[in-house]
Formats: structure tokens, C-alpha cells, sequence
């Protein structure tokens, strides 16, 4: 890095906008969410004003823990299936000319303009029984007579992969084009294959941006609330379905904010674990 | 952009004007209450467009009473936003459709300005289920529309119709239907308990509602989609991909009118009647407009209207209305229906959701 010129009282009075934003749009709405998280339902009214632990009581259940668990090893899950997708794609595209990586960038950012609506419905119809992918294999002769793929597990780790890709691969893409490729040269002089040299040089050597990319496509994950009900059977609904319940369906706000005070503090949690996770391999690697 | 002078005092007063516009229209003031106009909400989406399109029109002629619809947002968030509106003396709508379990949420609140029907003159001609009164006997709500919910089958996976809700117990069925996803807007509850404990008075009890849910949890491998979505399981029923569930009696006869071989089958139990009450919000300075809203709408000619345009249930009786048979058969029946226990979703919400949540997810 070069040293800039500090100049201490514009960047303080730079950061001033930014941090009114973040405290008009985060901070006070989080902090609202909190307080209702601990106000008195009133069934069949709204709530009241009244502190009460009762909201946090009802979530601390078997229940209610294994759709947690669930919901955290999901979105997880759809964050390593991008990484393990991602990571040698946006290798291979860095590596094309500039000219060559321009169709994919689009196509990719053409993902990003899909709601999750769309996705949801196209994907249901591409695994039905009726009009779905089955049929071709059929045709083919592979398979015996056309199946419903859907709902199913496959199917909400599948859309849900789809949705967060153009993320991880977005986020990767500037430490991967920046990577020097002598790096790779090298390690193949001394004799390593190209996925070898790739799984022992690049990854290592990127580490850090693999962390940070894992972290924003399970936060990103964790917000999933349409796609396990288009996609999934009622076991693959997650927290964010059931909070959505809650608060939409029940007016039930406290123990809506309940439900989402305890998704971000696992998020939380995991995420704070992960940063440490790559802080310190990403330290002893220099 | 250059500015001259003169400019300034031009946009100033510009500015001045709208604002002094602005508050005037605020201000509620003598103008504001002798005009003769009305806020309505309806659900947003066909129902408005319906409503905009072939009811309001009529009654502004009728009356002289020019109507304002507001789009609704479905569940309860209208209500929600109507509540925290009135606490602050403002009303986003004169008079609302509103779900009778909102209606009862309403009551506990007093949010419902009480009507009087001796103003409305079809008052008496209403069925008993679509009035709906505080515990005092004052009025809150008054019948705007009603609507099934039926035993609904692709034609080409079934060519015969069903005839009784227990086909989705029947294990032949597996993986084939879609049911809706909420205790509060499925009545599957009902469904079971008229279908196999002989009526709903069995879902009086805690003991009554698990040995229900217990029935209920029977069908959980004949279901392929608990759909809150409706767009979702309109389109498979129509493809086939499920050919069986619960859906609304109206859109279902429409999308047969068009060639989707689908059908809608009032089972031997009966269908399940669901309806939307005209309120009015407690804040609402037009009580009296109001009421001439109402019962234009309770009128006999407007019912019918209302079925033929809107493909809506009507709220009196059959006898009074010009409906031929197959205008009425496209929307209603005449046997018994089963009628929701809209009292269990205020009193138990929060128990029978979170059993219900137990029972579909676990």
C-alpha cells in the first residue's frame, strides 16, 4: 500500500454520513427489534409494552433448536457447495483474456436481476415430474418413467446454491484476478500438476478471501426464507420461514423478533469463529 | 441552470402554494366532511380490479358517493396498520373488507366504529355466520363477500370427481395433494373433524383438538406441497404435477371456463365457507356514508352483481337473488357448508400454531 497523506479531520468527517446511515438503518431498527423481542404478546391484539422473558422461553425448545441447527448447517452447507463450485470457476475465468470474461461477468450479474421468486418457480418447474428435466431422461432412456425432484432437500440446496453463486464468484473475482500468476508458474516448474499446483498453491495463498467469501454467501443463506417453501417439504423450512410465520401470518412480533434476535447471535457467533478461523491460518501461512 | 430574479419569488410561491394545498387537504375541516366520498379497502390484486372495475362504479352512481379504493395487504397486516392509525385518530380507509379473524382481533381492541342496522335495509336477510358482534351485542362487521374452499381434483388424473374429503386420507392418493400451510387459513382442522368426529364441536376441548390433529396427521404422506403461495399450487394443479387439494371454488371454476381440466367438488361434508365483513375503523369520520355503503352492498341486485363480476358467495339468501342456477353453482352451494371456527384462532392462536407448526414440520 502506498502511505496516503493523512488527513485526519476529512476522513473523520468522511465517515459521519456513512455512520448516521448505518445507525438510522441498522442500529436503531436492530435495536427496536430487541426491545419488542422482550415486550408481551397479547393474543388476539398486538403487544404491550410489558418486559417479559416469555418470547425467548418459547423459542428454548427441541423444536425450535433443530430448525436452528438446521437453518445454520443449510446455509453452510450452500456456502462450501458455492466455494467448491466457485473457487475453480472464477480460477479458470481469471485466467481467460478480458475480452473472453466479459459474457460470463454479464451472465452472472444477469443472475443477480432474478427475484427469488423466479428462481423459485423456474426451478420447480426444471425438477417436476411433468415438465421437469425427468422427461430427458427419459427420452434418453435413463431413466424408467419421469419423477418429481421436487420438493425435496436436493432441490432447496440446489436453488439456493444457484442464488448465492453470482455472489461467491463476484466476491472472489478481484483476489483471483489480482493473484500473480507466477505463483501457479512456478509451483508447476517445480513439477506440480495444474490441480495440484492449484490445490496446494492458489487456495492456500487465497485463503483469507475464501473466508471472507464463505462468510457473506451464509449470512446471504441465512436470509433464505422463500426457497424452502417453493422448493422444500415442511422439514427443510427454516428459521426465516417460521419467523416470517410469525410475524406476518400470527402478528406475533415479539416472538417473531425472538426467532431473529437468536438467528443473528448464532450468525453472529459463526461468523466472529470464521473471521478468527481465517485471521489465523492467513497469519501463520506468512 | 441560470436563475434570474424573477425566477425566485415565481418558485417561492409555487412551493407556498402546494404547502398551503397540502394542508388544506390535511386539515379535516367542514369541506373535507361535507364532500360526499368514501375510502375503501379491498384485498389488493383481482379483488380491486374486480371491485374498481364493475361495483364501485355503480354505486357512485347509484348514490352520488364517489369511493376512493385503497389496495389491502392480505393476513392481518391491515389490521396491524388500521390499529396503529386509529390510535392516532387517522383512518387509511373509511370502510374495509376485512377476514373474520381479523374482525374478532379487531374486537379486543374496540377498533370497529358499531354499526347500526336498522340503516341498512337488507339487514335482516343476511345470514347469521357473516354478522359479527362485540360480546354487548353492538355491530362490528356486516357481510361483504363470502367464499369456498373446496375438494379440488386435475381431470385428467381423476376423471371421476371425488366425493368426500376423506380421499386425502385415502393411501391410494400418496404424494398427490396440496394443502394450504396455516392452521388459521387451511380449516383442515374443520375439514377433519366434520369428516371423521362428526362435527366441529369436537375442536371445543384441548383433548379434541389433538385427537383431531392426530387424524389430520395421517395425511402428511399423501401431501407433496403445503403451499402459502396460491399461485404455486394453482399452476400443478392445472399440470397435473399435483392433481389433488384444497382450493378456492371460484378461481378454480374459472380456470375450468378456460379449458384447464381441472374441477372444483363440493365433497358430501361440505365445502368450507369463508368470508370477508364490511368495518368501519373507529377513526373514521364518515360513519354515516359508511353505512349508505353498506347497505347499497347488502343489497339484493349488488349481490348478485357481486357473484357475476367478482365470482363472489352472497351473504343473503338464494331466494332473493336473480341468479340462474348455473350462476349461483359457479360460486356457491346450498348444502350445508363447514363454517370455520374463527373463535380458536384468536383464543388458542399461538398454541394451535405452534401444534400445527409440530405436526406439519415434525
Amino acid at each position: 500500500m502506498s502511505a496516503a497523506p493523512s488527513r485526519p479531520s476529512g476522513g473523520q468527517a468522511a465517515l459521519v454520513f456513512p455512520g448516521l446511515m448505518l445507525g438510522a438503518f441498522f442500529v436503531v431498527p436492530f435495536g427496536l427489534m430487541i426491545a419488542v423481542s422482550f415486550f408481551q404478546r397479547v393474543q388476539g391484539g398486538f403487544y404491550e409494552p410489558v418486559l417479559t422473558g416469555a418470547n425467548y422461553a418459547r423459542f428454548l425448545s427441541l423444536f425450535f433448536g433443530e430448525i436452528l441447527l438446521f437453518s445454520l448447517g443449510l446455509s453452510a452447507l450452500v456456502a462450501l457447495v458455492c466455494l467448491l463450485v466457485g473457487a475453480p470457476f472464477t480460477y479458470l475465468l481469471a485466467r481467460l483474456p478480458r475480452r473472453a470474461q466479459v459474457p460470463w461477468l454479464v451472465a452472472l450479474l444477469a443472475i443477480l436481476s432474478l427475484s427469488e421468486v423466479i428462481i423459485g418457480f423456474s426451478w420447480s418447474t426444471l425438477l417436476s415430474r411433468t415438465a421437469g428435466v425427468s422427461n430427458l431422461l427419459v427420452a434418453l432412456g435413463l431413466m424408467a418413467s419421469p419423477t418429481a425432484f421436487t420438493p425435496s432437500f436436493a432441490a432447496v440446496l440446489l436453488g439456493m446454491t444457484y442464488q448465492a453463486l453470482p455472489y461467491c464468484v463476484l466476491v472472489l473475482y478481484p483476489s483471483f484476478s489480482r493473484l500473480d500468476p507466477s505463483l501457479g508458474e512456478a509451483a508447476q516448474t517445480l513439477g506440480a500438476s495444474p490441480a495440484r499446483a492449484f490445490l496446494t498453491v492458489i487456495l492456500p495463498a487465497l485463503r483469507g478471501a475464501l473466508a471472507a467469501t464463505f462468510v457473506v454467501v451464509f449470512v446471504f443463506a441465512l436470509g433464505s426464507y422463500l426457497l424452502p417453501q417453493l422448493l422444500g417439504r415442511p422439514q427443510h423450512w427454516t428459521l426465516s420461514v417460521l419467523i416470517t410465520d410469525q410475524a406476518i401470518y400470527q402478528s406475533n412480533m415479539p416472538f417473531a423478533a425472538a426467532m431473529a434476535v437468536f438467528l443473528v447471535l448464532a450468525s453472529l457467533l459463526l461468523v466472529s469463529l470464521a473471521a478468527l478461523f481465517g485471521a489465523k491460518r492467513a497469519g501463520n501461512a506468512a | 441552470m441560470t436563475t434570474t430574479p424573477i425566477a425566485h419569488p415565481t418558485r417561492r410561491s409555487v412551493l407556498l402554494g402546494a404547502a398551503a394545498g397540502a394542508a388544506a387537504l390535511a386539515t379535516p375541516g367542514i369541506l373535507r366532511a361535507q364532500d360526499r366520498s368514501l375510502k375503501v379497502g379491498v384485498y389488493g390484486g383481482y379483488f380491486k380490479e374486480s371491485f374498481d372495475e364493475n361495483v364501485f362504479p355503480a354505486f357512485t352512481q347509484a348514490t352520488g358517493i364517489a369511493v376512493e379504493s385503497i389496495a389491502e395487504p392480505t393476513g392481518e397486516a391491515w389490521l396491524v396498520q388500521l390499529e396503529q392509525a386509529a390510535r392516532a385518530n387517522v383512518a387509511p380507509a373509511d370502510v374495509s373488507m376485512i377476514s373474520q379473524v381479523a374482525m374478532r382481533k379487531g374486537l379486543s381492541t374496540d377498533l370497529w366504529a358499531p354499526l347500526d342496522l336498522a340503516r341498512v335495509k337488507n339487514a335482516g336477510d343476511i345470514l347469521a355466520p357473516f354478522i359479527v358482534k362485540y360480546p354487548d351485542e353492538r355491530v362490528a362487521g356486516v357481510g361483504a363477500v363470502a367464499w369456498y374452499i373446496n375438494l379440488v381434483t386435475n381431470t385428467q388424473a381423476y376423471p371421476t370427481a371425488p366425493d368426500s374429503w376423506a380421499a386425502f386420507w385415502d393411501p391410494a392418493n400418496e404424494g398427490k395433494l396440496g394443502l394450504l400451510a396455516l392452521v388459521s387459513n387451511s380449516f383442515l382442522l374443520e375439514v377433519t373433524a366434520k369428516t371423521f368426529f362428526g362435527g366441529t364441536q369436537v375442536l371445543d376441548t384441548d383433548d379434541g383438538i389433538l385427537k383431531v390433529m392426530d387424524k389430520l396427521a395421517e395425511v402428511k404422506p399423501n401431501v407433496q406441497l403445503w403451499y402459502r403461495d396460491e399461485a404455486q399450487f394453482e399452476a400443478a394443479l392445472k399440470s397435473g404435477e399435483i392433481p389433488m387439494g384444497q382450493y378456492y371454488h371460484d378461481v378454480t371454476g374459472l380456470a375450468a371456463s378456460k379449458g384447464e381440466p381441472v374441477r372444483s367438488t363440493f365433497p358430501k361434508e361440505g365445502g368450507i365457507s369463508d368470508s370477508g365483513c364490511w368495518a368501519v375503523s373507529r377513526a373514521s369520520q364518515k360513519l354515516d356514508i359508511a353505512h349508505e355503503f353498506i347497505d347499497y352492498m347488502t343489497q339484493p341486485a349488488t349481490q348478485s352483481l357481486l357473484a357475476r363480476k367478482v365470482g363472489t358467495a352472497p351473504v343473503i339468501g338464494r331466494s332473493l337473488l336473480d341468479l340462474t342456477d348455473a350462476e349461483f353453482a359457479a360460486v356457491s352451494s346450498t348444502a350445508e357448508p363447514i363454517v370455520p371456527r374463527y373463535d380458536l384462532y384468536v383464543s388458542k392462536a399461538d398454541w394451535l400454531n405452534q401444534k400445527w407448526t409440530e405436526l406439519i414440520v415434525g
